[in-house]
């Protein structure tokens, strides 16, 4: 895994103290200098510029900006930097690429699990984190894991179908 | 939203912790889940000059849950571990029915039991429902620890009474004498939302006799209520529809609403009215044997 050092944009004042960072992204180790208020989603977002995790609504209600912190779900708005140091990260980059999509990710365009697609990316590592847990939801347990994330285009209907979809491919199902 | 700036420090030790609160002299602030002092510190109502995270300190994940219904729970349990506790539901139901309300699944990643009664925010849950089951606040500072039990714990919205030099490191439920039971109960308008009305109720039945109660109520307060007149119209009563009309009517009148965009305050009255009636209507059918 290569060690990479990265300047967090804005870059902070002279004099303003900073602490190294070295975060598991994606199964890469990455390296920042961060001011300690800077906010986990925009070390991922501006630092690393992984933009597939979005912030919402920034105040821990719409978990647009959901990763999974060690394999469980948290909004990286409320979360600083600092305390992801020696930690990994996952982000919608880390589900599947354009080739290889991830079952989520084709359940998502299967069943058209998105409309505008802003709270997808957390809606997918929310699933991402139940199905961890709990291989066979049924559709109450998807409604009920994914209670933490609004969809600003209320498209729960097809958002839980994806879920199941994935679920059902996930144990080996035929779509 | 960016905080304003604040110097961050992890240590290792809780001695380490407890110097550095004491170096900041009230301008330090303790950050353990996190889920709602750093909205506080976004929205810049919070402005600490030192921040000290607590997370990487050993010894305060500890979960303990005795079938006697004595619970510990250390200062880094998430609101997800006490969800997941099975043993919680015959040990304290009325924190394993609290557990799965705590704002929401994501949030409950990181939320900390502990951290949410010092924030003793007045619409929070866990207040309520360790109010209710009788539990305390152990706090370590640079002379030794000291319980306080959470009704005197928290003092007024968003206070409590830690020197500014003292850590809460776990909160305690004492093991009760005979069987437990009881119940929680939130209405949200949303997942995530603030309580507009909560209740939480924790019993103890010898036979059918009530031995001990607790009923507290969240969100209908400028603090959360101890309704305690209620809780004793009940002590050495069985659960009938007459002790049960009269506790619920008691809990009615000892919520204190604001009528807000959340309801009328007569509404929450009327919420807590049901909240109680039901709770305790459901331990009739449902009471949970514990081994004596």
């Amino acid at each position: 895994m290569s060690t990479l050092f990265e300047e967090i944009p804005p870059a902070p004042a002279d004099g303003v103290p900073v602490r190294r960072v070295t975060v598991t992204v994606n199964g890469r180790e990455r390296t920042a200098d961060v001011e300690p208020r800077l906010l986990l989603a925009h070390l991922l977002r501006q630092g690393f510029r992984l933009t597939g995790t979005h912030t919402g609504c920034d105040t821990t209600n719409c978990g647009a900006c959901t990763v999974l912190v060690d394999g469980l779900p948290v909004k990286s708005c409320t979360m600083l930097a600092v305390q992801a140091d020696g930690h990994e990260v996952t982000t919608v980059e880390g589900l599947g690429g354009p080739s290889e999509l991830h079952p989520l990710q084709e359940g998502f365009k299967d069943e058209h699990g998105l409309q505008c697609g802003f709270c997808t990316p957390g809606m997918m590592l929310a699933a991402k984190a139940l199905l961890a847990e709990n291989p066979r939801p049924t559709e109450d347990e998807v409604r009920f894991a994914l209670s933490g994330n609004l969809c600003r285009c209320t498209g729960y209907q097809n958002i839980v179908k994806a879920v199941l979809w994935a679920a059902e491919k996930m144990n080996g199902g035929d779509q | 939203m960016y905080p304003s700036r604040f110097a961050y420090e992890a240590p290792r030790t809780l001695d380490e912790a407890i110097d550095l609160l004491a170096q900041g002299r009230g301008e330090a602030k303790v950050l353990a889940g996190g889920q709602s002092l750093v909205p506080l510190l976004k929205l810049r109502f919070a402005n600490p000059d030192l921040l000290v995270d607590i997370n990487n300190l050993p010894g305060l994940d500890h979960l303990a849950i005795a079938a006697d219904g004595g619970v510990r729970v250390g200062a880094l349990v998430r609101h997800r571990d006490l969800e997941r506790a099975t043993a919680l539901a015959s040990a304290q139901p009325v924190m394993a029915a609290a557990a799965p309300l705590i704002a929401d699944p994501i949030v409950r990643t990181r939320g900390t039991l502990v951290g949410s009664l010092c924030h003793a925010d007045p619409q929070g849950d866990w207040a309520a429902a360790v109010l209710a089951a009788g539990g305390q606040v152990v706090a370590q500072g640079p002379h030794g620890r000291r319980s306080i039990p959470v009704g005197e714990f928290v003092v007024g919205p968003f206070q409590n009474v830690l020197e500014y030099d003292e850590v809460a490191v776990e909160a305690t439920i004492p093991a009760a004498r005979d069987r437990v039971a009881g119940g929680f109960l939130k209405l949200e308008r949303r997942v995530g939302d603030f309580a507009t009305a909560g209740t939480a109720v924790a019993l103890e039945l010898d036979g059918d006799r009530v031995t001990r109660a607790g009923i507290a109520l969240t969100g209908v307060g400028s603090r959360t209520l101890d309704a305690r007149a209620a809780a004793d119209s009940l002590l050495g009563r069985a659960l009938t529809a007459e002790t049960i009309a009269r506790a619920a009517e008691l809990a009615a009148e000892a919520a204190q609403p604001n009528s807000d965009h959340r309801g009328s305050a007569a509404y929450k009255r009327h919420v807590i009215h049901t909240f109680v009636t039901r709770i305790l209507t459901r331990v009739t059918t449902t009471t949970t044997e514990h081994a004596a």
